[in-house]
């Protein structure tokens, strides 16, 4: 990993012992990396791995406690966003930062507006992106407002203010997690057109596929750690994925086969119209039995989210609905809000963001252990609430479900996004509902806690119970589900099961299209490279 | 990991605060020509080196927990309450009804019946601005600062036209029956023999607002509704997905909120003026929001405030009574203080959290 610097073959960038700490956490240990110019390069790691930290360092948002930055063999201090951005790199970041009702042109130009007046800037913008959209197949609608394009012309608007503000190295961070298996082939037409003239691509991901697909080069990192960098050619999803998690991984979850019971939720034609006047949901049937786990895949934003808080009990305020939910037979009402009422009718619900929904981040663990079970009766001490019962109920629930440090004391936010995890499961899972809804159990997890999870929400089916489990993580839904549910655009685009789906064929309805009706099965080209990493996390 | 000590969040940030509030007051009189040692020693001396000073400068401190914990409360749920003016405006009225038209025979019986007029009339003051917050999405702290203007010209009203006595130029209540004056502390201590603050207005609501604070920190601390008003404070979409209600939440909270600053009337209404006149809250209701926000929202640190307060106030009309050092200086002291410990509050903080992490590093390394 020799470099000349100074000369023409210097690479775009190197880095050179980069650590950073968080408090006690080692985000980021002696990182070396040398990304060679022209190259798309792979950074592949768990959450929680230290990617986005290091990109963070790279694009100025954190100053490393020790280490050096090498830019095209120019060791360089990269002290705010700005400097990255003079000296060349572009980040587009996991969630977009555009202004929603600027136009495509005035998110290009802002904060590279060249003087007071913004004329000239707008059609010196103009020019360059008629440039760039024929040049890269980067074709938007430069008068476009940003809130009414689809998520991946969004991500090109992203691209293009990198490329307006002359990045050479660009880096993307998880782009293809909110794209279909289409638009995510789109934007590798994209970067492989940048990287042939000349650019050099960072691609932060979690995905083996994509790795094999379409970089140059990729680098492991493993606890903050760089664990290897290798040719993409000379390596195997398999020996990659070891080396992410650092041991053999368990591909499959160990489970019986699910012995389904009486339906515990039956779902009939519900439809939803969220304020803005959007549908949501337009007409979806389902079935869960007890002693099953139904999984729903799909790109997030296909009306999953608006399911799940419909079933918990809290629909968007001021939607409209339509359809009926029964559960154990009786309807539960649709509108109005009140997750209580379903907590008592027995459905647990384990939201998608723990942060915002499943957890007070401020407050103790041992508070978040009855947050929404608050008011039950061995909780409550005539008018005051019986702390002591809820610490020792807390207590017993983070010991049993292994949560790390077992303090009921420390604040939600104190602890790893896995261990936060635990806890809302822990609540959740304890109570024993008949039907436990489950959004994204594992996202930010680490994979310790996830073999963890995965295997209580098996227990809970072999209990009896009904699991209705929401995931964009296919590997996890294909892993947990005794059937298999896609979501597009608020429809159930088709029902599997798990040992008959194809990745390819899951990838074809996830992104609208029926393989039955529109063509056969093998007709269809898979998104994916040869070699698929099966099963492989 | 907590980035510091809590200690140094709760003292130490906050004593840094003031001691800059203090050092920018000391430059500012300087600057006009008089000794700042010579102010401090006025405000010292006339606030707390005699019972006298400890008289007044409690009974400030007394409307100043009412205020701040109403200000207090609002903010756990993540409500900004800026009309303690105007709720405490309305409590006053509130007692004054109460006072004025209930033949009551002891200030005993004639306390809970005010108690209750103050409180219900502040509650129904901060319910509208409530109401409107949690059906119509109108931001709190716009509405509760309208209404406080409101509030005023109510009382501007209702004063000059309904309530004032016939014949009286004065736009204030004629006064209330003499069974209802609540004794005041010094009265108390005199009865056993102790004379201390004679002549000062500090009485029993002294009392009543440091249970009020102990209340307070029941309510929030160990009761279901303190904890719900405390999650739907710090996530709505959290407390929407517990099964709370964001309408409910809201409106009782602001209900306590406003009547905790209409309490405040039985201190300065009943307990002082013993009538009801024009503007008797005197920004107590704007000085509350610096109390709470400088007792860091619990109720122990916002009595500690409101002392700090009371001193402030008191000290500050001694330095215009003995001193030169004009009036409204005494008004930029405040200020200062309210804007180092309240607005500024992050520019102190942010440097102690750094040393505290630099610290801490070191002695892992």
């Amino acid at each position: 990993m020799a470099s000349t610097p100074g000369t023409d073959t210097a690479p775009a960038i190197e880095l050179r012992g980069i650590s950073k700490a968080f408090g006690p956490v080692q985000a980021n240990k002696g990182i070396d990396l040398v990304v060679p110019r022209g190259t798309i390069h792979g950074i592949i790691g768990e959450n929680g791995a230290g990617k986005s930290t290091l990109m963070s360092i790279l694009y100025g948002f954190y100053r490393p406690d020790a280490g050096e930055i090498l830019i095209g063999g120019k060791p360089t201090a990269i002290t705010d966003s700005q400097t990255a951005i003079r000296s060349g790199i572009g980040m587009v970041f996991q969630h977009f930062k555009l202004v929603q009702n600027f136009t495509v042109l005035e998110n290009v130009i802002l904060g590279a507006e060249d003087g007071g007046l913004l004329r000239p800037s707008l059609s010196r913008a103009r020019g360059e992106l008629k440039r760039l959209a024929s040049e890269y197949e980067l074709q938007v609608d430069p008068d476009a407002l940003v809130e009414e394009l689809s998520v991946g012309h969004q991500q090109r608007v992203e691209i293009l203010k990198a490329l307006y503000r002359q990045a050479d190295i660009l880096i993307l961070d998880e782009p293809t997690g909110v794209l279909t298996p289409a638009e995510a082939d789109h934007l590798f037409r994209i970067l492989r057109g940048l990287r042939d003239e000349g650019k050099t691509i960072i691609l932060i991901t979690h995905k083996l596929r994509e790795i094999m697909e379409i970089t140059d080069n990729v680098s492991v990192m493993r606890r903050g750690e760089m664990v290897a960098s290798v040719k993409t050619r000379e390596t195997n999803p398999t020996q990659l994925a070891e080396l992410m998690v650092g041991r053999k991984v368990l591909l499959r979850v160990d489970k019986a086969p699910a012995q389904p019971g009486a339906p515990i939720l039956s779902v009939r034609g519900l439809r939803m119209v969220d304020t803005a006047g959007v549908e949501r949901l337009r007409g979806i049937d389902l079935d869960i039995h007890a002693g099953e786990i139904l999984g729903i895949a799909g790109v997030s934003g296909n009306g999953q989210t608006q399911l799940l808080e419909i079933l918990g009990g809290y629909p968007e305020k001021g939607a409209r609905l339509e359809g009926t939910v029964t559960l154990n037979g009786q309807p539960l009402p649709l509108t109005g809000s009140d997750a209580r009422a379903r907590r008592q009718a027995g459905v647990g619900h384990v939201p998608e963001d723990r942060q915002v929904e499943g957890l007070i981040m401020d407050f103790a663990a041992w508070e978040n252990v009855a947050f929404g079970y608050h008011d039950a009766p061995e909780f409550q001490n005539g008018l005051l609430m019986d702390n002591a019962a809820i610490r020792a109920d807390a207590a017993g629930k983070m010991q049993r479900f292994d949560v790390r440090p077992p303090n009921p004391e420390l604040a939600a936010k104190n602890f790893s996004g896995g261990n936060q995890q635990k806890i809302v499961v822990a609540r959740e899972v304890e109570r024993n509902p008949d039907l436990l809804l489950i959004g994204q159990p594992t996202r930010g997890v680490d994979i310790g806690a996830i073999e963890f999870i995965h295997k209580r929400i098996v227990e809970l089916r072999d209990a009896g119970k009904a699991v209705l489990l929401v995931s964009v993580e296919l590997d996890e839904i294909t892993a947990l589900s005794d059937r298999i549910a896609v979501m597009f655009d608020g429809r159930i685009m088709g029902e599997r099961l798990p040992d008959q789906a194809t990745v390819a064929d899951l990838g074809c309805l996830m992104a609208g299209v029926d393989p039955a009706t529109t063509a056969p099965e093998d007709a269809i080209t898979p998104a994916t490279a040869p070699g698929l990493d099966e099963g492989v996390r | 990991m907590e980035r510091m000590p809590k200690w140094a969040d709760v003292v130490l940030t906050p004593l840094i605060s003031l001691v800059l509030a203090f050092a920018i007051s000391a430059v500012v009189i300087l600057a006009i020509g008089e000794s700042p040692v010579e102010a401090l020693k006025v405000m010292v001396e006339g606030a707390l080196f005699s019972s006298y000073g400890w008289g007044f400068t409690l009974y400030y401190t007394t409307n100043f927990i009412f205020t701040g914990l109403a200000v207090m409360v609002a903010y756990h749920a993540g409500l900004f309450n800026i009309g303690g003016e105007g709720q405490a405006a309305m409590g006053g009225l509130g007692v004054a009804l109460m006072l004025l038209f209930v033949p009551w025979p002891h200030w005993a019986l004639a306390l809970p019946g005010a108690m209750i007029g103050a409180a219900a009339f502040g509650a129904l003051w901060a319910l509208i601005p409530a109401w409107l917050q949690a059906k119509r999405g109108s931001h709190i702290v716009i509405t509760t600062i309208m209404f406080n203007f409101i509030a005023a010209a109510l009382l501007n009203y209702v004063l000059v036209n309904l309530l004032r006595p016939v014949g009286k130029m004065d736009p204030a209540t004629a006064n209330f029956p003499e069974p209802t004056h609540l004794p005041s502390i010094s009265d108390l201590l005199l009865s056993l023999g102790i004379e201390w603050g004679k002549n000062t207005p500090v009485n029993v609501t002294f009392f009543i607002a440091l249970a009020a604070c102990l209340l307070v920190w029941l309510l929030i601390w160990r009761t279901r509704l303190g904890y719900e008003i405390r999650a739907f404070g710090k996530s709505e979409p959290g407390a929407v997905y517990a099964g709370i209600s964001p309408t409910r939440i809201t409106v009782i909270a602001m209900l306590i909120s406003g009547g905790l600053a209409g309490l405040m009337a039985i201190n300065n209404v009943m307990g002082e003026a013993e009538r009801l006149v024009l503007n008797s809250v005197e920004g107590a209701g704007f000085i509350g929001i610096a109390v709470a926000l400088m007792g860091r929202n619990h109720p122990f640190g916002v009595l500690l405030a409101a002392f700090l307060f009371g001193f402030l106030y008191q000290g500050g009309g001694e330095l215009a009574l003995w001193t030169s050092i004009p009036r409204e200086l005494i008004v930029v002291i405040q200020a200062l203080v309210i804007l180092f410990t309240g607005a500024l509050d992050n520019m102190v903080r942010m440097p102690l959290e750094r040393l505290f992490m630099a610290l801490r590093r070191k002695k892992e390394a």
